[in-house]
């Protein structure tokens, strides 16, 4: 049995025994009976993707754990970005559900459509830009992870080469790649950056046969923007570093694995629900990195040198306090054209509509 | 060797074309409940939260309508190629490409559309569906290419053109470079049929195609000629029927169809164009068909069906934590019981052995 | 690194990722020698996939494993084949339904599944030939899977048309009711065609879960089971021609990726095509000959047959 499923079976437990324990109370004759708070969630993926759906649900099992008592949860995964999603959204609210999730990009509009239909529900949508009364929105500053993660590539990197797996060239990836290289070259100048587009969030075979390419084309370390593990465990086979995605990927090459950027969303999700529990929710944005704990990085390899850990954690100290940004200026585009300035750091704006590679990567964004 | 046997019936039973259904739904409820059971669920609740549920309400029942417009769509002109033996697997990528130019035009007009918009919407989508069907038409005509494999290939084409769009000429100037268009405006969008759900024109556009399939098939001679080439191509041949007349008519019309489906996605009930509009509408579309029978009434009924069972598959997660996989078995047992009972319309069950069948 | 040098990795790449679809199309191709389309594969690619996987965790044992996948492909089309052969239900759609229905159990039994890492098939070396230049890896570098694939292509090609099995398989495919005239178990044999099918898709599958990418994923095969089947149309319903298009596709699909790695400023989607254009340029290209086609497409694929009709 695996770490999830017993996880799985010891909150089955846990929840039974809530469900035992109100039932008894009822039946002796309790006149308290407080209905709980349904909190909804929406997947774009299967809750057993071990990436980014995973790490949502690992959230809702977070709330569950922290507030069992005063909310019930529900899921739907696997639901796609089209026409499905408004009613998926719209089954929740009309159930019963007074807050809901909504887990990816592509459920924006869906969810604003549904919001406008039930003001008495609070949204929380993950990625957006669109908010309402009744909607939030959040997401986390994972370029600050991949500054982290792109020292520790300059420093262990021996080729000066680094692959990098893209899902899709959406701005939260194609910034990632900038904050990495950023980083990358400040600590090794004559390292580059080489992306492959796989256009899937989730294809082991694709991402697997994307790490042999790079790694064939001289990468030493594969950092990937992408869900499944297939890229550690081929960086794993060829002996070479690899740098995992959304989860702690390290059992996969548990020789190749640095670290990971990891999504966490568990702290998020408490506070958001104890926030309507108590009446004090507001339709505000939440944009948290390192110091929120919304980002983190997994445990790193004990393969990597006591200095360069020492870095790392320099730099993840100065991202927390805000002695450094990952776009501190002067950052220079692919033609060498300062973009930011000396003395400036990339406003949030300029980040979230990220479409243009820094100095350091090759290729060209697609478009 | 075996003591149950089918023998064949002179006629198809009338009767059992209305009882076979019937019986397979029996089955499915049958075995839903012991699979339900098995894995730990009230049986009788997931049965309710699948089948009824869902169409408690009067939203639910649009839902229903809405999720089978682009399959009936779809699925109606796939229904006359292969009556014709035209193997059309790729109204997936047609359904795409009609999504595309259809959807494109709300984008090129953005800010000075009219009335005209969404007549020229329909129209885009149709052409688009139809030139990306004339592909495997011209290459199996022209070159002998099956058209199973090219119109199976081309839709990862379409998926990735779609793709390839939203990143690039059709992506929001305004929405922080997000692979998703602008929405579209109210005169680019279908109008909604019934007030309270999300029924739109595509649904009566769903039905006038079914209507003129039926018509087509039954009281043309185009029809006729489809239905003998499907039949006895070499009687067809004999007859002198242009095949190839036949293929490009059957492929550009269901390219057509489903580029309208593609496009009242679009413009009906998400509103823009993203990289996701269809979750495999056009391969479960030839399910529709074959369940269906390849007729329109079928058809109809097939596409509620599936659509049902897609939208009961959701309830039942939401109200008792159905895991989706267990959903994907059921409608696979569902589907298995409707295509195994059709046997009996043909064919008489007799017991014992007369002599060792196969 | 010269562009050259890169001939070698793309070649061991490309062995690779053909071998699932090679698999799976072989299997399909003698389905449909025997007069069956069975569009199921990707349903039993998948249901293969997991149980190889599950079984070899279980056991440790990779070669218990990859048994069991072929049995687990093999039970998955008995019911498309009792489904179409003994209760004559539609080729195409029960084919589809199977896909459905394979998606949705394979995921059910992985539940338990995810995120467990599993060791891949060690590689082939023999010193000396495996670090020749440019052709050592791609040839002599593999793990077994990748030769067994490939041995399988003259194996099939022997029995359908060197042994007297094969003939009476081609036979029932081309024609049968004169098969059945004949006094050959027409549902028999194409029921057997059926099971090998699927036992190829499970093997072609467990590739996936346990040697390529090892783990258990959730839809892991990612639409190469239509691959699959589109090759075999590809090839012509020719075993050697389904391993040269296995080639042509996983050659296609590595080349761009590499295209991508060196920076060559075409949109990523747009390179993403090449394997799918490629494949019907091909076709297109091999198909102008009408006769030889003609010559090989089974004549009843895809008819129902029913012994007293």
């Amino acid at each position: 049995m695996n770490r999830r499923t017993m996880g799985k079976t010891v909150l089955g437990l846990a929840g039974a025994a809530i469900a035992l324990s109100v039932g008894l109370g009822a039946g002796m004759g309790s006149a308290f009976a407080q209905e709980k708070l349904k909190v909804g969630f929406v997947y774009v993926g299967p809750v057993s993707d071990h990436g980014y759906s995973y790490q949502h649900d690992q959230g809702r099992l977070a709330v569950e754990k922290a507030l069992g008592d005063k909310v019930t949860t529900t899921f739907v995964e696997n639901v796609p970005e089209g026409a499905d999603a408004e009613r998926v959204i719209e089954q929740l609210a009309a159930s019963g559900h007074k807050l809901i999730f909504t887990t990816s990009f592509g459920f924006m509009n869906p969810t604003l459509k549904v919001a406008k239909r039930h003001p008495d529900v609070k949204f929380e949508h993950a990625t957006g830009y669109k908010r309402a009364e009744n909607v939030a929105t959040y997401s986390g500053r994972f370029y600050e992870g991949r500054t982290v993660v792109g020292a520790i590539a300059g420093k262990m990197t021996k080729s000066n080469i680094i692959g990098y797996i893209g899902s899709y060239p959406i701005p939260e990836v194609v910034g990632g790649i900038n904050a990495f290289t950023i980083a990358l070259r400040e600590q090794n100048p004559k390292a580059e950056v080489r992306v492959v587009w796989v256009n899937s969030w989730y294809d082991p075979g694709k991402e697997a046969e994307a790490a042999k390419a790079l790694i064939d084309q001289g990468a030493d370390i594969i950092v990937q923007h992408t869900d499944s593990p297939a890229p550690i465990q081929t960086a794993q086979e060829r002996g070479l570093w690899s740098v995992g995605q959304s989860s702690d990927m390290t059992r996969f090459g548990p020789k190749s694995h640095l670290t990971a950027i990891v999504e966490d969303w568990n702290g998020y999700y408490v506070d958001r629900v104890k926030a309507v529990l108590d009446g004090s929710w507001k339709p505000i944005d939440t944009w948290g990195g390192i110091s929120t704990g919304m980002v983190e990085l997994a445990p790193y390899n004990p393969a990597i040198p006591a200095d360069v850990v020492k870095m790392a954690d320099q730099i993840k100290a100065d991202i927390v306090s805000g002695k450094r940004h990952s776009f501190q200026g002067p950052v220079k585009d692919q033609s060498g054209k300062v973009v930011i300035p000396e003395g400036k750091t990339a406003t949030d704006e300029q980040i979230l509509k990220m479409d243009w590679y820094v100095e350091g990567v090759q290729g060209k964004v697609p478009k | 060797m075996s003591f149950i046997r089918l023998e064949p019936r002179g006629q198809a039973s009338k009767t059992m074309v209305y009882v076979t259904p019937l019986l397979a739904v029996a089955l499915t409820l049958l075995s839903g409940f012991i699979l339900f059971l098995a894995m730990g669920f009230d049986p009788l609740k997931a049965l309710y939260s699948f089948f009824v549920a869902p169409v408690t309400s009067v939203r639910g029942v649009g839902e229903l309508v809405v999720k089978a417009t682009p399959l009936v769509l779809c699925a109606v002109g796939l229904a006359i190629g292969f009556r014709a033996n035209v193997w059309n697997i790729g109204a997936e990528g047609q359904l795409t490409l009609g999504a595309i130019t259809g959807g494109g035009l709300a984008l090129a007009f953005y800010g000075e559309g009219g009335w005209w918009l969404l007549p020229m919407m329909v129209i885009g989508g149709a052409i688009g569906g139809a030139v990306w069907a004339a592909v495997p038409a011209f290459l199996r005509l022209r070159f002998n290419a099956s058209e199973i494999l090219t119109s199976l290939m081309l839709n990862y084409v379409a998926l990735l053109l779609l793709n390839y769009v939203v990143h690039g000429p059709f992506r929001d100037p305004d929405g922080f470079a997000f692979p998703e268009s602008r929405l579209f405006e109210a005169d680019a969008t279908l109008p909604i049929l019934w007030a309270g759900t999300r029924v739109h024109l595509g649904a009566l556009l769903a039905l006038l195609a079914l209507a003129g399939g039926w018509l087509l098939i039954a009281r043309t001679f185009i029809g006729f000629q489809i239905k003998v080439i499907g039949l006895t191509p070499a009687a067809a041949g004999y007859a002198g029927f242009d095949q190839k007349r036949i293929v490009w008519l059957t492929l550009l019309l269901s390219g057509a169809l489903a580029g309208i489906a593609g496009m009242g996605e679009v413009a009906g009930p998400i509103g823009q164009i993203t990289a996701s509009i269809s979750p495999g509408y056009g391969y479960t579309a030839i399910i529709v068909a074959f369940l269906g029978r390849l007729h329109p009434v079928g058809i109809l009924l097939a596409a509620l069906l599936m659509a049902l069972s897609f939208i009961g598959g959701e309830a039942a997660q939401i109200a008792m934590g159905l895991p989706k996989a267990i959903t994907g078995v059921f409608q696979g047992m569902l589907l298995f019981f409707l295509l195994a009972s059709d046997v009996l319309i043909r064919y008489r069950v007799r017991f014992g052995a007369r002599r060792a069948a196969a | 690194m010269s562009d050259l040098a890169l001939i070698g990795p793309i070649l061991a790449a490309m062995f690779a990722a053909a071998t699932p679809l090679l698999f799976a199309a072989l299997g399909e191709l003698v389905v449909e020698k025997s007069g069956v389309l069975n569009l199921g594969v990707e349903g039993m690619m998948l249901v293969g996939a997991v149980c190889g996987f599950a079984v070899t965790v279980q056991t440790g044992s990779a070669v218990t494993g990859f048994l069991v996948a072929a049995l687990a492909g093999a039970a998955t089309a008995s019911l498309f084949a009792v489904l179409t052969l003994f209760l004559l239900a539609n080729q195409v759609a029960t084919g589809l339904a199977l896909t459905l229905f394979g998606v949705g159990l394979s995921a059910l039994i992985g539940q338990g599944f995810v995120g467990i890492p599993l060791e891949g098939l060690p590689k082939l070396h023999i010193p000396g030939l495996t670090d020749l230049p440019v052709v050592g890896q791609a040839l002599f570098g593999q793990d077994i899977m990748v030769y067994l694939a490939i041995a399988a292509v003259p194996l099939v090609h022997l029995f359908l048309y060197r042994s007297r099995a094969g003939l009476v398989l081609r036979a029932v495919g081309e024609n049968h009711t004169a098969a059945h005239a004949l006094g050959y178990k027409v549902l028999r044999i194409r029921f057997f065609a059926i099971l090998f099918g699927g036992a190829m898709a499970g093997l072609g599958g467990a590739f996936l879960s346990m040697d390529y990418t090892p783990m258990w994923a959730e839809n892991m095969t990612s639409g190469r089971g239509w691959i699959a089947l589109a090759l075999v149309v590809f090839a012509t319903w020719k075993p050697v021609r389904a391993m040269l298009g296995a080639w042509l596709f996983g050659g296609v699909t590595i080349l761009q990726l590499h295209v991508q790695g060196l920076g060559i400023d075409v949109p990523s989607q747009l390179l993403s095509m090449l394997p799918y254009l490629a494949t019907v340029l091909v076709l297109v290209l091999i198909s102008r000959d009408v006769a030889r086609i003609r010559l090989n497409a089974p004549a009843c694929l895809g008819k129902l047959f029913h012994p007293d009709a």
